[in-house]
């Protein structure tokens, strides 16, 4: 399946894994019941359980489980039938049991893989996941810079809520890729309802390892050493860092030679607004995070049926949908990955709209032209877009059947969502209304006596030369369709030329 | 009526019947406390004004003829160890001096759900890691047989307020030995139940899959009575246990007739005292009496119950203990002022007049917890860490695990013999106070006999079987099958309605 990347002019090829950590859309922590909602004041959403006083005890959240077990799934993971919980030992203030609960040995799930096809065909890559986990956040610190204070705040209301862990094979080709790639996993988490992905509020977070494997002249390959970007906080920012980190790690191999193995790993944090990595004061000894299983928790066993019925629960994942969109309302693929691409709700209304007009791709044209518009004009999301699809496909059907041309149908959109009126009382304030046939034929026919240049040089066979009355005839009533009075007056002016016979109307 | 003289089952039909207030009995303890233990030091915290409330509002209650729960009225003193919500918790540390939490161990609930009045805190080795209360912070305990002696520990205060008739019932926590150990020191009864039968919420945390709550009292009756309330699933442990809990004080009418109790030739191990030996011998004789027969049995991996528990439980305990840093709540050193603390074992360092930190949040956790803890807490945490760190854990906590596992095998093998297995509680009587404060690993061996218990995840009871010349007691202990408390209560308690070993008291505190 895997096409070779697009032809850079790079000398190099750049491998690049992603980790990724994902907030679980629970209502509550993993270990607790305190609330996950996002924004409450500091240290609001705690408990002696995720501040850690002595003698709490964790008790897993079942919701969490079965929703990681759901992205696991979807990403074409092995579940396992037992796993366990490990603790992850270091000292920091924003961690306060000291350890961090999370998955060492054995995840509850790995060996998958998510495919990412560019729309536009420059690639197709399917990525290997080595494992999906489960863990713990912990709190936020916040570092107080201003001079001479040097305090740091926590915030604790983020400890404890689920974290899936998400870390791929370094299958990823380019910074496109990469963030191609982050879109499709995003896209799959917020269609199966496992997160919301926002991150901003920090719901999704990426790192990203990358180096560069160089063809020497004699045939080997030389493997610069793997740095790992940290603090990246869109997936703009993902791509640019990768570009920025692999120049600067072609430059530095060509300054100084050095390979993977020579060096330590490196871990570099992006600076957005400077747009370079730089160097982080590497960990005080390394990272022995002493991991053992934690004793406070039972290991958790996993079924066959639990697993059956967690994918009878699935619902249809986007590839799937892109597919099956395009077949069933006869679009094409790059429309059904535009519409799908959008997200769950908005295929939702197209599916309505498609069904209500009985037609694909003219509701696909409204929604990507004029709805799709909108809503990033109005910031909105489809599920607060004032014009539902009865009353989209109430306006389609009127276009269709010729009651007004495609551009007045604009104009009662715009109308409709401003004035938040049905789309029949905006047709009647604006003295819209259908034009009788008897209606068109006397108004054509005033249009001919009143232009015979144009009659003149539809006669010698410049047909489009009628296009020159429609504008005339929408000031004279603007109700009536430019393509019928267009053929009208070609109809009328030809029966001129036949004078026996009677126009054919 | 003299409240010190009854058991709990006593006090609690006393007062049921309007035979003694609560008001009475508990005031009645608190003023042995208040005169005996400013010698024992058993107690961190006497709560009497809110002891004489909780107890007031019973006999309140009980006059307008509410119903009453089933301890009504009977005094409970609680280890420092369980969380209660008015009461400091300190564990005995200075690390959590003045701590109050905001809540109620789960046990602490139970007992005040049913209507026991809670007397007041109980002293113990720091953070329980210790088997003589000398590792406490606030000063050791003294053994009410002799002031001069060691009560065991770590659960040492709990013992010795029993064996003092400061209070008819205590709380322990039994990791290797914690209850058993100093009960036996005590001649009192104390009841170690299996893994999960009592909840740990709210029982700061010293090794997770070793540690349980228990009763300690004056006999299995009392202990069988406390266990009721206090066993039970609780959703919020997850290692808590679902099983039903049985009725244990209408369980003890059975007689023996039938009982295998399993004799273990490893207990018979050189460092046995004399007499201990001698005691432990005529209990069987006891059982056998009382229509048991006695079995030999192996337990070949015992020998490396010590080992094996001084790996796990420090491993768990660097873990559990991380969490007293300074930055929420507990001791923290004041910034840059405070000295270098001295490293456990009393070394300091040659250079060490100043050291390097790398920055000012290390310096603050490292002081605060170089003040915080005391020497024996910083020397298994130092080993947990030590066990727990890349290329180590393999060689030390992952064979531990496995040995562990070897351990329960023998247990599992061994029940399928015999009903019970007994033996000493421990290989000596009380020891002198600073006799093995100067040796750690003579101080490990005091777990000797009980460690294995906790490693195997089973019940333990151990109680008084004769005592010394020198007027020590010399504990028995029972060990049974996963939830066999019904059994190590009833064999018990048919072993003292034969003797009458529990029922002396110390005269120091007569």
């Amino acid at each position: 399946m895997t096409k070779p990347a697009a032809p850079t002019a790079e000398p190099f090829t750049t491998v690049i894994g992603l980790e990724v950590h994902v907030q679980l859309q629970t209502k509550t922590k993993l270990f607790c019941g305190c609330s996950t909602t996002f924004g409450a004041p500091p240290n609001t959403q705690v408990c002696p359980v995720c501040l850690g006083l002595p003698g709490s005890l964790p008790v897993m959240n079942r919701e969490a489980f079965s929703l990681a077990i759901k992205a696991a799934l979807a990403l074409e993971c092995r579940i396992a039938p037992f796993t366990k919980w490990d603790r992850k030992n270091y000292f920091y203030p924003d961690l306060p049991k000291g350890y961090q609960i999370s998955q060492f040995d054995l995840p509850f799930s790995s060996d998958g893989w998510l495919e990412v096809v560019d729309p536009k065909g420059a690639f197709s890559r399917k990525v290997g996941v080595i494992r999906v986990h489960l863990e713990e956040d912990a709190g936020k610190s916040m570092h107080d810079e201003a001079a001479g204070t040097a305090d740091t705040r926590i915030d604790l209301n983020r400890a404890g809520t689920p974290l899936c862990e998400i870390v791929s094979q370094p299958d990823l080709r380019s910074p496109q890729e990469a963030r191609a790639w982050l879109n499709e996993l995003k896209l799959l988490l917020v269609y199966l309802g496992v997160s919301d992905c926002n991150m901003q509020e920090g719901s999704l977070r990426v790192d990203a390892n990358v180096n560069l494997h160089i063809p020497r002249p004699d045939g080997s390959l030389a493997k610069t050493p793997i740095v790992e970007i940290k603090n990246m906080n869109s997936f703009r920012s993902v791509e640019r860092a990768l570009a920025y980190e692999t120049a600067r790690q072609y430059d530095e191999w060509q300054a100084t030679g050095a390979e993977l193995g020579t060096t330590p790993k490196q871990t570099r944090g992006w600076d957005d607004p400077a747009g370079v990595t730089r160097a982080q004061r590497h960990k005080e000894e390394s990272s022995d995070y002493r991991y053992f299983p934690d004793p406070d928790l039972v290991p958790v066993t996993v079924s066959e049926e639990q697993i059956a019925a967690a994918k009878a629960l699935m619902g249809t994942p986007p590839t799937v949908l892109r597919t099956t969109l395009a077949e069933k309302w006869k679009i094409s693929a790059y429309d059904a990955d535009v519409l799908v691409n959008q997200g769950r709700e908005l295929v939702g209304y197209f599916e309505d709209v498609a069904t209500r007009v009985g037609e694909g791709k003219v509701a696909s044209n409204w929604l990507q032209q004029d709805v799709l518009r909108t809503l990033n004009e109005r910031g909105e999301t489809i599920d607060e877009f004032p014009i539902r699809p009865d009353a989209l496909a109430d306006l389609i059907r009127r276009v269709q059947n010729g009651d007004f041309d495609t551009s007045r149908g604009r104009e009662i959109f715009a109308e409709v969502l401003t004035s938040g009126r049905s789309v029949a009382d905006v047709v009647a304030s604006l003295g819209i209304a259908a034009v009788g046939q008897d209606e068109l034929i006397a108004l054509c026919k005033e249009l001919i006596a009143a232009n015979p240049k144009i009659v003149a040089d539809v006669q010698g066979g410049k047909e489009q030369a009628a296009a020159g009355l429609i504008g005339q005839a929408k000031k004279k009533n603007p109700n009536v369709n430019p393509a019928k009075v267009r053929q009208m007056c070609v109809d009328l002016i030809k029966a001129l030329e036949l004078p026996t016979r009677t126009p054919e109307a | 009526m003299q409240p010190a003289e009854l058991s709990a089952v006593e006090i609690v039909a006393a007062i049921r019947q309007g035979d003694m207030t609560a008001v009475q009995c508990t005031e009645a303890f608190l003023d042995r406390a208040a005169r005996l233990d400013g010698s024992i030091n058993a107690f961190l915290k006497i709560d009497r004004e809110g002891a004489l409330e909780t107890a007031a509002a019973i006999d309140a209650r009980r006059k307008a003829g509410k119903p009453l729960g089933a301890l009504a009225g009977l005094p409970v003193a609680v280890k420092d160890a369980l969380c209660t919500r008015d009461l400091p918790t300190t564990c005995a540390s200075k690390m959590l001096a003045g701590f109050r939490p905001p809540y109620d161990a789960d046990t602490v609930a139970r007992l005040r759900a049913a209507d026991a009045v809670i007397v007041g805190k109980t002293n113990m080795d720091e953070f329980a890691m210790g088997g003589s209360n000398e590792n406490s912070a606030f000063g050791p305990v003294k053994n009410p047989w002799d002031l001069s002696r060691a009560p065991g520990g770590s659960s040492g205060g709990s013992a010795a307020c029993v064996a003092a008739d400061m209070a008819p019932v205590a709380i322990g926590s039994d990791t290797g030995g914690s209850i058993r150990q100093p009960a036996g020191l005590c001649g009192i009864t104390g009841l170690k139940p299996t893994y999960g039968r009592v909840s740990r919420r709210g029982l700061v945390a010293f090794a997770s899959s070793l540690d349980q709550i228990g009763p300690m009292a004056r006999s299995a009756a009392d202990c069988a009575l406390v266990l009721e309330t206090i066993a039970g699933h609780d959703p919020r442990d997850s290692t808590s246990l679902t099983a039903e809990v049985p009725r244990y004080s209408e369980l003890l009418e059975q007689p023996l007739t039938g009982l295998k109790i399993g004799r273990v030739a490893e207990h018979y191990a050189e460092g046995l005292d004399p007499e201990v030996r001698k005691g432990v011998d005529e209990a069987y004789a006891v059982f056998e009496a009382a229509g048991a027969t006695v079995h030999d049995i192996e337990l070949p991996h015992a020998k490396y119950g010590v080992p094996t528990y001084y790996l796990i439980a420090p491993c768990e305990a660097s873990s559990n203990l991380a969490r007293y840093d300074g930055a929420h709540y507990g001791h923290r050193a004041e910034p840059g002022t405070g000295h270098q603390a001295e490293p456990a074992g009393g070394h300091r360092a040659e250079s060490g007049s100043s050291q390097h930190f790398d920055s000012p949040l290390v310096e603050m956790y490292c002081r605060s917890r170089g003040e915080g803890f005391g020497p024996e807490v910083k020397r298994r945490i130092m080993l947990g860490t030590y066990a727990l760190s890349a290329g180590y854990y393999d060689a030390y906590y992952a064979k531990a695990l496995k040995v562990r596992r070897l351990i329960r095998q023998d247990y599992l093998d061994a029940f399928a013999k015999v009903d019970l297995i007994g033996g000493p509680v421990s290989a000596t009587p009380a020891f002198k106070l600073g006799e093995k404060t100067g040796d750690p690993l003579a101080m490990y061996l005091v777990d000797l006999y009980t460690v294995a218990t906790n490693l195997a995840g089973v019940g333990g009871i151990s109680f008084p079987c004769g005592f010394t010349r020198g007027g020590l007691p010399v504990g028995f202990q029972l060990q049974g099958p996963a939830l066999a408390e019904p059994l190590l209560l009833r064999a018990t308690d048919r072993f003292q309605r034969l003797t009458d070993w529990h029922l002396r008291r110390p005269k120091q505190t007569a």
